[in-house]
């Protein structure tokens, strides 16, 4: 050891950088641990939101994100996700379902002070319709009035919209159609109100400027790739029923990672399923931790019906009648439920009708009538599996993998597995540069037409090149209709058309949603379809220790 | 002079690589808002696009964020709209330097110690278990040893954090992780500097005037022995800096190394642009700083 210490004290000079290096490294350590009061809760919320600005957002974690800050007329219930009263604490609905009239609560106020009044309220929706604003989820309000035209800029006068303040604390709103959603829709993220003075005054970057907040937190700070700091709003209305006072939302990346926090009692929620290490959710599921429950969501093949053979339902029907689906969830995603239908079955308004069944026999008769009698001189297809990260990636090709042993094992027919990046697998999808690919979809609202809305013709979303005059019939009579049981009669027509007869698509199971909490250590956590999980409802039980 | 010429010559060199990295991103398929989503209506994608001028020429893009970065602008990111590039980097950066500056002091004060005994211990047992020990450190890569850590120190022993940034114990398990590999190299390099050192005329002759053996290690064989270690550290020191995606991915470390995965994933042209500039001229300046330092160090290397 002292001819260690003697060499390092006769180095040359330029080594003298190296404890410069150390102590300069360590500075730099301590000037950057500010000390900060741990959270009251601290939740696992998934990749780096890009945006808190409830116009931007679009993935879940920013949804997530965003919830607590911004509120809109109706808020979500923890326990059902249905809507309930938020800055309007009561509304009327017309007979025909087409106008509504929500009056707001005087004590709705801004964390910064102020009220928050009617005008909030239509600013903030013109916001979203603002044709330069570029708004992605500005379908949303297509159920509005006049709301799709001006989005696109042929409608320039906004009074023509509807949506009207008629007083400080009345909303008027009114639909081209009755809409079964619009309560929900209302406590959706990007409908929810924003401050007109800051966004104006800070242009791009008023998130991050300390706002004022309609909801029931506020931002402390975002760091990015590190945490988003929710702090309570004590202004809020119901701040006496926020339960939790500082909040930190941590960005994970890692699901090893999460569950290594989790485990040492570092963090008290996981949300989301790709946040867990894949491997291990049997061995989670058998603890008292584990929560899974149905959600909106569906995990599908698309076929692009504009290449031969697969402009033939019967080819299309034959790959879909061939698919072992219970025996493929079982496999790859056993905590969901296998699929013979686009809709899940837990959504509001929905009759569920016949879907796509297991039938090999069937699908070789469809398949010989098509022309390729034992798959005979059927093209080699290729199959579209993008990578979307981590466990993701691997469970889409797997998926892959299946279906080309079953396809090959009950049809003979061949089909090869295209892996590519994510952003290269959505350019080939919305291009139609594929035979069949990879899909899934999560409702935005609790209705069956989030998902039955997406194989229309005009739908930017249906990227398989199918339409059909039934079905376009079907939808748009559906739209107009205020009886809840005919529409929902149309709706299963039109869903039995797509999956049975058509095929432009095969589903194979629907979402679970997933959260990992202890019963002991945290309450007001509930699953439910829409997977939303209100934060103010949400706190950790205190230790006997500390109580 | 050399130096001056050197520092001139980065400009032009930062210019072409900006512009190469630029038309290449454009050459990937794929744009930062091409998302499973599909924009509301093809009018909200074209407003979306022009919003950020991506409807431009490529040339005539680059030549807009050519006039803005003069001007010290380097753009709102794609992914995070409500950022400047230059608001993510001062985030990041400081984050990752400290990582990379402790792992950086880490991989030198263990990988030339254990280069130098393995060295002067050649073929006994401390060079035999000590360049075992180098080469797993080289072999084994850090998503493998980084969980491993992290489960025996935080998971088991309950010694230190699993993950995150903050406290100055929650540095450890990363700064290890990603000086390791970095140790074995160092070692590897003082091993092999100092066995030929010690091969060589000056030391035999340093021998035969009767210096001791450890004025003949110290002072005359480590000097020339460290240089190739010198050498590297330049580039090494460039890769710690700029941050680790591994290890900050392991540790959820909120520095800039994700980015650079990430940013190109997502397709936030500006992120990119401005973090491959940010690596470029942290490695040209370390080089510079080890030419530097070798003209301290070899009396031989004369600069004009």
């Amino acid at each position: 050891m002292p001819v260690l210490l003697n060499a390092l004290g006769k180095l040359p000079g330029a080594f003298s950088f190296l404890p410069l290096a150390a102590v300069l490294a360590l500075a730099m350590l301590v000037a950057g641990c500010r000390p900060e009061p741990p959270a009251d809760l601290t939740v696992i919320n998934g990749p780096d939101p890009g945006s808190l600005d409830p116009l931007l957002v679009t993935g879940i974690e920013e949804l997530r994100a965003v919830l607590p800050l911004f509120e809109g007329l109706t808020r979500p219930d923890p326990a059902t996700g249905r809507a309930l009263p938020g800055l309007a604490e009561r509304w009327e609905i017309s007979p025909d379902g087409r106008h509504y009239t929500f009056h707001l609560r005087t004590n709705a106020a801004w964390s910064t002070g102020g009220p928050i009044t009617s005008a909030d309220l239509v600013y903030s929706w013109r916001r979203i319709l603002e044709p330069t604003n570029a708004c992605q989820y500005v379908n949303l309000m297509y159920p509005l009035h006049g709301a799709e035209a001006y989005a696109a800029g042929q409608l320039k006068d906004f009074a023509q919209v509807g949506v009207r303040a008629p007083d400080a604390h009345t909303v008027e709103a009114t639909l081209d159609n009755p809409c079964p959603w619009f309560l929900d829709l209302c406590a959706f993220q990007t409908l929810s109100v924003v401050p007109r003075a800051a966004i104006e005054r800070d242009g791009d970057q008023w998130i991050m400027r300390h706002p004022p907040f309609s909801g029931a937190y506020e931002l402390e700070y975002w760091r990015i790739s590190d945490r988003v700091r929710l702090r309570r709003n004590e202004r809020y209305w119901d701040a006496a029923n926020t339960r939790s006072r500082i909040v930190d939302l941590l960005v994970m990346s890692s699901p090893a990672t999460a569950l290594n926090l989790y485990e040492d009692h570092q963090v008290d929620v996981i949300l989301d399923k790709p946040l867990v290490p894949t491997e291990l959710l049997p061995v989670l599921a058998k603890t008292p931790d584990y929560h899974t429950f149905p959600m909106l969501g569906s995990y599908f093949v698309r076929i692009n019906v504009t290449r031969p053979p697969l402009n033939d339902p019967r080819v299309r029907r034959a790959l879909a009648l061939t698919v072992d689906k219970p025996r493929l969830t079982q496999r790859i995603a056993p905590t969901c439920e296998p699929a013979d239908h686009i809709v899940p079955g837990a959504t509001a308004n929905y009759l569920r009708g016949e879907g796509q069944h297991r039938d090999p026999e069937l699908a070789r008769r469809l398949l010989a009538e098509a022309g390729f009698p034992g798959g005979k001189g059927f093209p080699k297809l290729s199959y579209l599996a993008d990578s979307s990260g981590g466990g993701g990636g691997r469970m889409n090709e797997r998926v892959a993998v299946e279906l080309q042993d079953t396809w090959r094992r009950e049809l003979g027919i061949e089909i090869e597995i295209r892996s590519l990046e994510k952003k290269v697998a959505i350019v080939a999808q919305r291009t139609l540069d594929y035979d069949l690919s990879r899909s899934s979809w999560i409702g935005d609202y609790n209705d069956p037409s989030t998902f039955l809305d997406l194989f229309t013709k005009a739908n930017g979303n249906n990227r398989t090149g199918w339409s059909h005059p039934e079905y376009e019939r079907l939808m748009r009579k559906a739209a107009g209709e205020a009886d809840l049981g005919k529409r929902a009669l149309m709706l299963r027509d039109a869903e039995t058309l797509l999956v049975r007869d058509e095929a432009p698509i095969i589903p194979l199971w629907f979402e679970s949603g997933f959260t990992l909490n202890s019963p002991t250590r945290v309450e007001g956590m509930f699953g439910n379809v829409l997977d939303v999980h209100p934060l103010n409802a949400i706190r950790r039980i205190p230790s006997p220790a500390t109580k | 002079m050399f130096f001056v010429k050197r520092i001139l010559f980065l400009v032009p060199l930062l210019l072409v690589i900006s512009s190469l990295s630029f038309a290449l991103l454009r050459l990937a398929p794929g744009g930062p808002f091409d998302h499973d989503r599909a924009p509301a209506s093809p009018e909200v994608e074209r407003l979306l696009r022009a919003r950020y001028h991506l409807d431009e020429p490529v040339w005539q893009q680059y030549g807009r964020w050519l006039n803005d970065a003069l001007h010290g602008d380097f753009g709102l990111s794609l992914k995070y709209r409500n950022h400047t590039v230059t608001d993510i980097i001062r985030q990041g950066l400081p984050v990752s330097l400290s990582l990379g500056l402790l792992a950086f002091g880490f991989a030198v004060g263990v990988g030339i110690p254990v280069g130098f005994f393995t060295a002067v211990r050649r073929g006994e047992w401390v060079d035999w278990g000590g360049s075992f020990l180098v080469l797993l450190s080289i072999c084994v890569p850090g998503f493998v040893i980084g969980p491993l850590l992290a489960m025996i120190f935080a998971l088991k022993l309950h010694w230190l954090p699993p993950a995150l940034w903050g406290a100055p114990l929650q540095a450890v398990l990363p700064m290890v992780t990603l000086g390791l590999y970095f140790a074995g190299r160092v070692a590897r390099l003082m091993r092999e500097g100092m066995t030929q050192t010690l091969q060589s005329e000056f030391i035999r002759t340093a021998r035969a005037k009767g210096l001791s053996e450890f004025a003949v290690l110290t002072r005359h064989a480590f000097r020339l022995a460290v240089m190739p270690v010198v050498s590297y550290s330049g580039p090494m020191l460039a890769d710690l800096l700029t941050g680790s995606f591994v290890v900050e991915s392991i540790f959820q470390i909120p520095g800039i190394g994700v980015f650079i995965v990430d940013s190109s994933r997502s397709r936030d042209y500006p992120l990119v642009i401005g973090l491959v500039l940010l690596y470029a001229v942290l490695l040209l300046v370390m080089n510079l700083v080890v030419d530097l330092a070798y003209g301290l160090l070899d009396p031989r290397v004369k600069y004009d």
